[in-house]
């Protein structure tokens, strides 16, 4: 990657590795785990310190928290699923748009400097989880035969195309769905650090002599990009939580 | 993208989409410990508190709600009192203007009878107090006549006359000419 001949430390993959830095018993704890613990312990903490005291007159602590837990509540979960069937999902809904919103804000936070989400196995983990949640979901709903015309999309009106339809559902829903749903988040984690990455390391790099000028360019476009970034943050953790009860909803419908 | 992905992954022999097992089980965990903390301690919680004032405003409406049926209430019976009290008002009138009418009529009756008693008992005694001139003057005239013929003719014709009644018949043929000529 760097033998290009110049010297550009140019980012690449080998920016998402990380050394250990501890080993316990042969397992490696490195700086992404101890990031994703962290922001269980921030999560935990702000709700905590927000909603463990509730009163029905809130603080402003409490009121902010009710303020993003209501946006996820009503502006998702509600929105999609309406609130007799979305109710049982708020918590997995709530906790999953938290942790990856910190999990991703890490990539902006000086000293971490790094998305969570940027490897695959968190964004893997979550949307695992939702997949299990919708299938199983979509099994107890319309039992085996439903179950599979829900899934493929079963609808007579459409005549001869209804096979080719049929297995293009099944595979768009059954198998292409999960992956999509861990790797959009995870893509544009990882393309953003790669972004933040590159800017901030061309901004050192080019800092002489004629090139400072391009320095400065550089510089520019890492301010610009770490205020893309956070927005971006903000949007992939509300994707993903939208797409997961986009699915749940999928799996409530009744096929006609 | 995800092709690009792809092909940096299979050219290399990091690969950035296939989750390493340490991370997975680390993801788990971490998010299993958010997870468990928001469906049984904090949600549960804020959801209670959020219920109580979503009670409390409800309360508020409800009890202004019940104040002011009360308010609507208490105003129509009022209202029905007035009302009924402006009719007994207008019926207490018309009874005291029907019975001041009787009693003005009955008033009326009354004098007209006094009236009527007063001038017959006026017209009794006149014809009473006539008669008993008449009588009165009839025994005087004839007297006086009787004194006077008896004076034109030198002797007593009272006895006579008494006896004949001459004198009595006398004005009653006047009487009856008179009565006549009326």
């Amino acid at each position: 990657m760097s033998d290009n001949g110049c010297g550009f430390p140019a980012p690449g993959l080998h920016s998402f590795l990380f050394k250990p830095i501890a080993t316990v018993g042969g397992f490696e704890f490195n700086k992404v785990m101890l990031l994703a613990l962290i922001t269980t312990g921030l999560v935990i903490t702000f709700f905590t310190l927000a909603f463990g005291k509730a009163k029905v007159v809130p603080g402003k602590l409490q009121m902010v928290g009710e303020a993003g837990y209501d946006f996820v509540r009503r502006g998702i979960v509600y929105e999609t699923l309406g609130k007799k069937e979305g109710e049982k999902y708020v918590p997995l809904m709530v906790s999953l748009f938290f942790f990856i919103w910190i999990m991703n804000i890490w990539s902006v936070i000086p000293l971490a400097q790094f998305p969570v989400s940027s490897i695959i196995a968190f964004p893997a983990v979550l949307a695992a989880i939702v997949y299990v949640t919708w299938v199983s979901l979509t099994f107890k709903r319309h039992g085996f035969v439903g179950f599979f015309k829900n899934i493929t999309g079963y609808d007579k009106s459409l005549g001869p195309v209804l096979p080719l339809v049929m297995v293009i559902e099944f595979f768009s829903n059954l198998l292409v769905r999960p992956f999509t749903h861990a790797v959009r988040l995870f893509a544009n984690m990882f393309a953003g650090h790669l972004m933040l990455v590159m800017f901030t390391v061309a901004s050192w790099y080019l800092l002489n002599s004629w090139m400072i000028p391009a320095a400065g360019v550089s510089f520019v476009m890492t301010i610009a990009m770490i205020g893309f970034e956070l927005f971006v943050q903000a949007v992939q953790a509300y994707v993903f939580v939208l797409l997961a009860c986009t699915y749940i909803q999928g799996a409530l419908a009744e096929h006609h | 993208m995800i092709a690009n992905l792809v092909q940096l992954a299979t050219e290399s022999e990091q690969n950035p989409l296939m989750p390493p097992g340490p991370e997975l089980l680390v993801g788990t965990i971490a998010f299993a410990i958010v997870f468990f903390f928001f469906w049984k301690k904090l949600l549960p919680n804020i959801n209670k508190v959020l219920e109580e004032r979503r009670a409390a405003i409800e309360g508020g409406i409800e009890e202004a709600d019940a104040m002011k049926t009360e308010a609507q209430s208490v105003l129509e019976q009022y209202k029905a009192q007035l009302a009924e009290a402006r009719h007994e008002a207008a019926r207490l009138r018309q009874e005291a203007q029907e019975q001041g009418a009787t009693l003005i009529a009955e008033m009326r009756a009354e004098g007209q009878r006094q009236r009527e008693e007063i001038i017959a008992a006026g017209h009794t005694q006149i014809e009473a107090d006539r008669k008993a001139a008449a009588s009165a003057l009839r025994q005087d005239v004839g007297k006086l006549a009787t004194d006077l013929a008896g004076k034109l003719v030198g002797e007593s014709l009272e006895d006579h006359a008494r006896q004949s009644r001459t004198i009595d018949r006398f004005l009653d043929e006047l009487e009856e000419k008179a009565e006549a000529a009326r």
